[in-house]
């Protein structure tokens, strides 16, 4: 009887393989042996009915409660076959006909619902819903599925399925489990997934009677970051007899938590530098214009406003093409931003040359008249603008830090027009007047150099700089009337701290204080962190009046 | 040299006393048409009008303390609602203290707030404040001595110009970051409001509210006197110096940071006093106080009235204020857009404000009218009480 | 009891307050050397405005510093008058002030006054407030609050104004004099204050012929009873008023003697003409 068995399920496995020819099946073969270690109890009241089918019948009239023993055979007979079976019950995509009762997988394709049989693979032609009804699944199932889903998927060829399969199983290792992962040990050629096998082994054998066992199940799972890992570790420090073992295991979990610690400060540090990116960005515009002009531009944030939502304008114009949309916000948010800019200049603040505060509030007038402007034509409400794929998602470096990409790419892009910014500044011939200027206006002017086009061509930089760091700012943040306003001041800020006139000193205070704040939150709280900073801020220009970096000499007069 | 004495007495802009004299009767005036008039006479001065004007004559008395380190010796503070809030707050927690169990949690120590985040004790800063003479203490010694501290640090290390105004936005923005947050223990986001009484006498009834409105009439015309007298004095005349060159003044042995700290002293007492005033006529003091518009926003009312004039500062807030009303009432959304370009036209077109120009039109007039040949756009702007038309 | 001693202590009524009394410190010419700069270096940013610079002044005496742009000469004033901090050396007032110790308005109490290259005068204040500001007196805050002006005073800034010509501007707004009349405002300005030391740079820029020579008058009337040190390009004007000249190279001392001594100096020639003849 059990070898007739035996043989009926492998003739049901190579079949069902075969429709499924574009997923090769790697560890699961047709061996007879290895599948009885997977065979059913013996003892279940349900292991009458073997094949396939007849059990998919059942599930379909089981109850909640036996449900569990069905699945247990569909899974040790189906094998990956039956993977989307199991993964469309956790989702609640299962159905079966009332009629035929045959089980089918159901799917919403544009709009329209199809149901698949599960065996057959066959769209079922007109079937509506009232002609279905749903298989349930409750909590214990759901629990079961996952990890039937997990252990399945340890055969599959992508060896970062199978790691995440893994590591899915960690957290609830049974017997069956364990014995599916020994049987795939030995053939598992990527080092990561046998790492991972290994550390499950481990956390099962660390239950064991045996000490040297436990003590070598110990050392297995010193090596790992993963929190069952260190749960384990702390149960056993806690109700393991042997001392020997809960020194290794103290040991252990020492190490772990230094490095858990370590990657903590990682991370701080990433969020640290990416909210200093998103200072730089703000803050090289206002340090070049507040370093040749002298004056400061308060309408500086709504120019970066003024950037976000020429993005968000941009993804309304062209739904369809997400991806690309940034390409287009980017530069059209450094024109529309710089022109206004330009605008600004030339209408404003070049008849308050040489009285800055009244430049200071003039600015301030023109950003109440773009926020309510903004307000008017937009609304008031934030809207979000959407990220494209490709800035979406994290980059996962292991278990405990995992780096979000928008943030990534953004602190790239911070530094990418930093570099552009010095290059604009050192190689070109606007970037030589605008030097000449801001270290002796009336010198350039003796020598030719036309300082007004100049001032406007700075104000238009800075301001087009402002309108792309709006750009990278709508990646992290809803686009609002406000938006621009809560950068004003850090902004000013930073140019202070690094020195005016300098950018390696913009770029420094930036990244510096972007750090600071960051690990000052966990601390003190987000408000505290920079109420801190500011304070910091006034003391320190109490000691260095003129920066980290300050001009020398005369020129600095 | 009598001459010269007399010269010296003359010379200073003796507009202050009839400004005074008018503000007076008009105090008078109005107190009178709310409490003796009945309602359906013509000259019934509502109640909300009384507290109206209350409310600009407060705006008016900051106007006051910006455009005495503004006009008078070029420091642009950006900060200045921080020491009028703290006033106000201080004003605030002795309301909040006198409500005593008519709260509605009917807690007799606590104020509601405190008892809706199931706080079991009053925090130490509060003790006391149920006094009035204490927390009049608090009102004049909170913003003095931030002021004296922030301009202790940052005139010593010669912060100047841009830069300070910054600085004194970062601290306004700084305090309402702070107030902002439950734990601080002044109500949160809400602040302080539903004030009952104030030394016993009902907030809502019109006695005290005529009261309060001409205790601020009062307490203006003391401040614009005091002020025009220290500026007036020898020290005055230093802050002009300072305010034209510094390191002039410094090279002939001035310490200016001590001249220009305890000027801002004083101007953050002014504007401590003006928010004292103005919480129990409104009602309410929140965090919204420290935002750094409302900083700027005082700054121009002084810019339109003229910086440097002491009755220009007043004359300014008391417009814009009025427009405001007016403004929001008409078109609300218009507003900003209104304010936004005031900043620009009076800093491009009215350096001087509207007292620049009325001098300037008196002095056109005066000599023997020579260079007449037309009057300039801003001419147009005056108010009506300068007669138009050359002779 | 002995907190109530100290309070006696504190409270005693025949004496003033120590932080209250005026610390004026008289200044100690016993060695006829009023101003003592000794090994003064200081640098920009690789740039040396001052090299190892020594320089002394008699007590009374009319001195003057020439040398080329750059030499060091506006740094030097910056340098006794608190506004720059060197590197390294020591600038004595006297015996026994050093005068790196103190700030500009300490030193300007001490009575060193010093004028600028630019003329700068409080422009929205009269003439007559701008001398009143410098007359010499109690310079803190709360004085100056309560100040009146007293029959001496007048008389004194009535004198200064005789002095520099302008008893009829008395009352205009500084602002509105002409450049050669700020320059003269801004000599009153320190006469007035009685200083000790007066620093004086290029006095003469801008002012008409009759104007240089009476400025020439003053300088050379006010040496003797105070201590004067003019900065001057005009070489003509020098001459007219200079007995000790002191020449100035690179941020140290080339030369110094009398015009003549001065004028036939092998390095200065060679700085100043090329090579040696």
């Amino acid at each position: 009887m059990r070898r007739l068995f035996a043989i009926l399920c492998c003739y049901v496995a190579t079949s069902l393989t075969s429709v499924h020819a574009d997923e090769p099946m790697t560890t699961v073969d047709a061996d007879p042996a290895t599948l009885t270690t997977v065979s059913p109890l013996p003892s279940d009241p349900v292991a009458e009915p073997v094949s396939v089918e007849t059990l998919l019948q059942s599930l379909t009239e089981v109850k909640l409660s036996k449900a569990l023993p069905v699945l247990k055979q569909l899974e040790s007979l189906g094998g990956v076959a039956l993977l989307p079976m199991f993964k469309g019950m956790l989702e609640g995509d299962l159905y079966f006909v009332k009629s035929s009762k045959e089980v089918v997988m159901i799917s919403t394709i544009k709009g329209e619902l199809t149901a698949q049989g599960v065996l057959s693979k066959q769209p079922l032609p007109g079937v509506s819903k009232n002609q279905l009804k749903k298989i349930r699944v409750n909590n214990k199932l759901r629990g079961f599925l996952r990890q039937a889903i997990a252990r399945l998927q340890i055969s599959h060829p992508d060896a970062s399925k199978r790691l995440a399969a893994v590591q899915a199983l960690l957290t609830h290792l049974s017997d069956e489990t364990i014995a599916t992962l020994e049987r795939v040990r030995p053939q598992e050629q990527d080092e990561d997934v046998q790492a991972m096998i290994d550390l499950a082994l481990a956390l099962h054998q660390s239950d064991s009677a045996d000490p040297a066992v436990r003590l070598a199940a110990v050392y297995v799972m010193a090596d790992s970051l993963e929190s069952d890992a260190r749960n384990k570790l702390v149960k056993i420090i806690e109700h393991d007899t042997d001392p020997k073992v809960k020194a290794a295991a103290t040991k252990a979990l020492k190490q772990i938590n230094e490095e858990i610690e370590f990657y903590g400060f990682i991370d701080q540090l990433f969020f640290g530098l990416s909210l200093g990116s998103v200072l730089l960005l703000a803050a090289i515009g206002l340090a070049i214009t507040f370093g040749v002009m002298g004056v400061i531009n308060m309408a500086h944030g709504e120019m970066i406003m003024l950037g976000a939502y020429t993005t968000y304008v941009v993804q309304l114009m062209m739904p369809n093409a997400i991806e690309y949309s940034l390409w287009v916000a980017i530069p059209l948010a450094f024109v529309v931003s710089g022109l206004v800019g330009v605008l600004i200049e030339r209408g404003v603040i070049r008849h308050l040359h040489g009285r800055p505060l009244e430049t200071l509030l003039a600015t301030f007038g023109i950003s109440l008249i773009l926020q309510q402007l903004v307000r008017s034509v937009f609304s008031p409400l934030n809207r979000q603008v959407a990220s494209p794929e490709w800035m979406s998602g994290t980059l996962d470096i292991n278990p405990i830090l995992s780096l979000t990409l928008n943030r990534l790419y953004i602190l790239a892009f911070a530094l990418l027009v930093f570099g552009l910014l010095l290059l604009i500044l050192r190689k070109t011939s606007l970037g030589l007047n605008v030097r000449a200027v801001s270290q002796n206006r009336d010198m350039a002017k003796a020598m030719g150099i036309r300082t007004d086009w100049v001032d406007a061509m700075t104000f238009g930089l800075g301001s087009g700089i402002a309108g792309i760091a709006g750009v990278a700012l709508s990646q992290l943040t809803n686009v609002g009337p406000n938006l621009g306003q809560a950068y004003i001041i850090d902004s000013f800020m930073v140019v202070v701290f690094g020195g005016v006139g300098n950018l390696w000193g913009t770029l420094v205070a930036a990244f510096s204080l972007g750090v600071a704040n960051k690990f000052l939150e966990p601390v003190t709280g987000a408000v505290l962190a920079s109420i801190f900073v500011l304070i910091f801020i006034i003391l320190f220009i109490q000691k260095r009046p003129k920066g980290l970096f300050p001009q020398k000499g005369r020129a600095a007069e | 040299m009598n001459q010269l004495m007399r010269f010296s007495r003359l010379h200073g802009d003796s507009k202050v006393a009839p400004f005074v004299a008018i503000l007076v009767v008009l105090t008078l005036l109005a107190s009178m048409g709310n409490l003796l008039m009945p309602e359906d006479s013509a000259f019934y001065v509502s109640t909300y009008t009384i507290t109206l004007l209350g409310k600009y004559l407060c705006y008016a008395m900051l106007a006051l303390a910006v455009d005495v380190i503004w006009g008078y010796c070029g420091i642009l503070s950006l900060g200045h609602g921080a020491f009028f809030a703290l006033g106000g707050y201080a004003m605030g927690m002795y309301l909040m203290r006198q409500i005593g169990d008519r709260g509605v949690y009917g807690n007799p120590e606590l104020p509601d707030f405190m008892v809706f985040l199931n706080w079991t004790e009053l925090p130490w800063f509060w003790q006391g404040m149920d006094q009035f003479w204490f927390a009049m203490l608090m009102v004049l010694l909170v913003p003095g001595i931030l002021a004296f501290i922030f301009g202790w640090l940052a005139f010593r290390s010669r912060v100047t110009g841009v830069y300070l105004s910054i600085m004194t936005q970062a601290l306004t923005y700084a305090l309402l970051l702070a107030f902002f947050r439950n734990e601080m223990g002044f109500g949160g986001n809400n602040g302080l409001t539903d004030f009952k009484d104030i030394l016993g006498f009902d907030l809502q009834a019109d006695t005290t509210r005529v009261t309060l409105f001409a205790i601020t009439a009062l307490l203006l015309a003391v401040i614009l006197v005091v002020s025009h007298k220290i500026l007036q004095s020898r020290m005055g005349k230093v802050i002009v110096a300072i305010r034209d060159g510094e390191s002039r003044a410094r090279f002939i042995g001035y310490r200016t940071e001590r001249f220009k700290v305890w000027l801002f002293v004083y101007s953050a007492l002014i504007a401590g006093i003006a928010g004292a005033l103005y919480v129990p006529q409104v009602g309410i003091i929140n965090p919204g106080e420290f935002s750094p518009l409302n900083s700027i926003e005082m700054v121009i009312w002084v810019a339109v009235g003229g910086r440097g004039t002491l009755i220009g500062a007043i004359v300014g807030a008391l417009l814009v204020n009025f427009a405001k009303t007016k403004f929001t009432a008409i078109m609300p959304d218009g507003w900003l857009f209104a304010l936004g370009a005031l900043f620009v036209f009076v800093t491009l077109y009215l350096p001087q404000g509207l007292m620049g120009l009325y001098k300037k039109m008196m002095d056109k007039r005066r000599p023997d009218n020579s260079d007449s040949h037309g009057s300039d756009t801003e001419g147009k702007n005056a108010e009506p009480a300068v007669k138009g038309g050359n002779v | 009891m002995s907190a109530l001693t100290d309070v006696r202590e504190v409270m005693r009524r025949d004496q003033v307050w120590s932080f209250l009394k005026d610390e004026q410190k008289q200044v100690d010419v016993s060695h006829e050397v009023i101003l003592y700069v000794e090994g003064l270096n200081l640098s920009f940013d690789g740039f040396k405005a001052l090299n190892d610079l020594n320089l002394y002044v008699n007590d009374g005496e009319l001195r003057c510093l020439i040398g080329a742009n750059g030499a060091g000469k506006t740094t030097l004033m910056d340098v006794v008058t608190g506004k720059t901090t060197p590197d390294s050396g020591s600038v004595y007032f006297g015996q026994s002030i050093n005068l790196l110790q103190h700030d500009e308005a300490d030193i300007a109490q001490l009575g060193i006054g010093r004028k600028f290259q630019k003329p700068t005068v409080f422009e929205a204040l009269s003439v007559f407030d701008n001398l009143e500001l410098s007359l010499k007196q109690q310079k803190s805050v709360l004085p100056m609050l309560f100040a009146r002006l007293t029959p001496t005073e007048i008389d004194r800034i009535d004198e200064v104004l005789n002095v520099i010509g302008l008893k009829e501007q008395c009352f205009m707004q500084a602002g509105a004099l002409s450049h050669g009349q700020k320059q003269w405002l801004e000599i009153g300005m320190l006469l007035v204050a009685e200083p000790r030391l007066l620093l004086i740079d290029e006095p003469v820029a801008g002012m008409t012929a009759q104007e240089t020579e009476r400025t020439a008058e003053l300088l050379t009337s006010l040496a003797g009873e105070r201590t004067v040190i003019v900065v001057e390009h005009d070489m003509e004007f020098v001459r007219s008023i200079a007995r000790t000249v002191t020449v100035l190279h690179q941020g140290s001392v080339l030369a110094e003697g009398t015009m003549d001594q001065v004028q036939n100096n092998p390095d200065v020639i060679e700085v100043y003409l090329g090579e040696a003849p």
